[in-house]
């Protein structure tokens, strides 16, 4: 579903990505893990577009999306839940959810959406700025579900979320994973949320890739030195 | 001096304070758009509206020296060619101006304020240094007598009817369709919405040559209460950014409340001093309202 190729990254003269090469395939969850600033939130916005690679490629569904501004590689399939939520504040839930369709392929609400976030048929003329960070978060996903994409980008989804949603968005991933047959790419931090979900483990280190494992061969014990300061 | 005497000067003195609440609304709702909604300060917003002002004169001399049977018809298209032409201005400066500058608001100042002294010298040499007025129809000349003794201007009437039209025009625009999702979103948070799908570069062209084209409708409207000189839209300005700053910026319920109590406060006040104290005792009130509640009447409340 999507294939990156010796991505090379960087901010002015300082290069923070050093030729990262990724293939996933549909209905895969992978985790990418690492300390902070070792280029996971780098790597996810220039998958997305928000900063432009100095060089490489990156594929989505067979298309090069190299060199496309943002809104026209959601047209492709990729769909972005930034760190720090960044839903529209002043925007209300159900507005938010519009903002998902601008860039789906069908231009229709996807209807499993509130059955997966039952939340957010509650709250849905509420302003999103007036939801909890864990609604919010959920608000997120939902957004950047709504354009039924075939890649979803996750950059660190329980940053500052409440256990009990944690949980609730683990569950809603590996549903999604089943039902869509989506290639879900997610950053994290926390080890626990990780392997409940995963079937694929990644560690970045320095702006590379240093392990590369399915599920049955990760060492817990072993991601769990690599993420300790 | 009779109760009905009384009575009839209360309906017009009211009628009067309304009509100015509505020229105020109507200067005020293109900023809404492009300061309130965008952020961006343009200077020149005056000079769109004389745009718009031009466009009727030169509809009315046209119709005058060609075609003078259609006096009385030729003023509905002008006022809809006023919004396209001063839409389409305002596109075309968005693409070669304000777009370079979203990131440098105090920039954008300076930059549209020197558009403004532009615009002013091309309309001082090519249309006329002095002013101007277009030749009005009939059914906007005089006044309406709903009884013997209450007169109220038609111009008034037209003025009323055309901002009640474009403030609900606007308001379902920027609060009931996907294009007012697209400019909101985009002003809260331009790199996001762009990642959801949204082409930001043209909602942001299409938002500003929007306000443009109101601003342009709104000078459209006042060639039937005024003539219209080069520098007639700096003497708009003002006004128009008062009435945007102290309803709160981003709201548009602000933007009517603002015009409606700032309209009332000056004609009630003019009726019982002279027009320059009402202006002075108006704007110390609003002043010492900045002063307690900076971020004006009305603001969204919101948890970041």
């Amino acid at each position: 579903m999507i294939e990156v190729n010796d991505l090379h990254v960087s901010y002015g003269q300082s290069e923070v990505i050093h030729g990262v090469n990724l293939e996933a395939k549909e209905g895969q969850i992978v985790a990418i893990m690492g300390r902070n600033g070792m280029g996971k939130t780098t790597l996810f916005k220039s998958l997305m577009g928000v900063i432009r690679s100095t060089s490489g490629s990156i594929k989505v569904g067979g298309v090069d999306v190299t060199k496309m501004p943002s809104y026209k590689r959601v047209k492709q399939g990729i769909a972005y839940v930034p760190q720090g939520r960044m839903i529209f504040p002043s925007l209300t839930v159900w507005e938010n959810l519009l903002t998902g369709l601008e860039g789906s392929r069908t231009g229709k609400f996807p209807t499993d959406i509130f059955t997966l976030f039952p939340v957010l048929a509650e709250m849905k003329t509420r302003r999103g700025g007036n939801l909890s960070g864990g609604q919010q978060q959920q608000l997120a996903i939902a957004r950047a579900l709504a354009a039924e994409p075939k890649v979803l980008l996750l950059d660190e989804p329980t940053e500052g979320i409440q256990p009990s949603v944690i949980k609730d968005i683990a569950q809603v991933l590996l549903k999604v994973r089943d039902s869509r047959r989506i290639t879900i790419i997610v950053s994290e931090q926390v080890l626990s949320f990780t392997m409940e979900i995963l079937d694929r483990l990644l560690v970045i280190e320095g702006g590379r890739f240093t392990a590369d494992e399915p599920r049955d061969k990760v060492d817990v014990g072993e991601v769990r030195r690599l993420l300790a300061v | 001096m009779s109760l009905n005497e009384v009575g009839s000067m209360i309906a017009m003195q009211g009628f009067s304070g309304l009509s100015l609440f509505t020229v105020l609304l109507l200067m005020a709702l293109g900023l809404a758009i492009i300061f309130g909604q965008m952020g961006v300060i343009n200077m020149a917003h005056g000079e769109f509206m004389a745009i718009g002002a031009y466009v009727v004169y030169l509809f009315s001399q046209l119709t005058q020296n060609y075609a003078p049977g259609l006096r009385e018809v030729y003023f509905v298209p002008a006022v809809v060619a006023a919004f396209f032409v001063a839409g389409a201005v305002g596109y075309v400066v968005e693409m070669l101006l304000i777009r370079r500058l979203y990131k440098r608001p105090l920039d954008t100042l300076l930059a549209t304020w020197g558009l403004s002294l532009a615009m002013q010298q091309f309309f001082r040499s090519f249309i006329n240094p002095k002013e101007v007025s277009a030749e009005l129809p009939e059914w906007l000349l005089g006044a309406f007598n709903p009884t013997p003794s209450i007169q109220v201007p038609r111009n008034g009437i037209f003025v009323m009817g055309l901002t009640i039209l474009v403030s609900a025009g606007v308001y379902l625009l920027m609060l009931k369709s996907r294009w007012g999702i697209r400019i909101r979103a985009t002003t809260q948070n331009r790199v996001m919405s762009s990642a959801v799908g949204i082409n930001t570069d043209r909602v942001d062209r299409f938002t500003f040559a929007l306000g443009c084209g109101i601003a342009g409708l709104a000078g459209a409207a006042f060639t039937t209460i005024g003539s219209t000189g080069p520098t007639s839209g700096s003497l708009y300005i003002v006004d128009t950014f008062l009435v945007v700053v102290f309803g709160g910026a981003a709201n548009l319920i602000g933007t009517i409340a603002s015009a409606f109590s700032i309209a009332q406060a000056q004609s009630l006040l003019e009726f019982f001093l002279t027009s320059a104290m009402a202006k002075v005792l108006t704007l110390m009130t609003i002043i010492v309202i900045l002063m307690i509640r900076p971020q004006g009447l009305f603001t969204n409340k919101l948890r970041t």
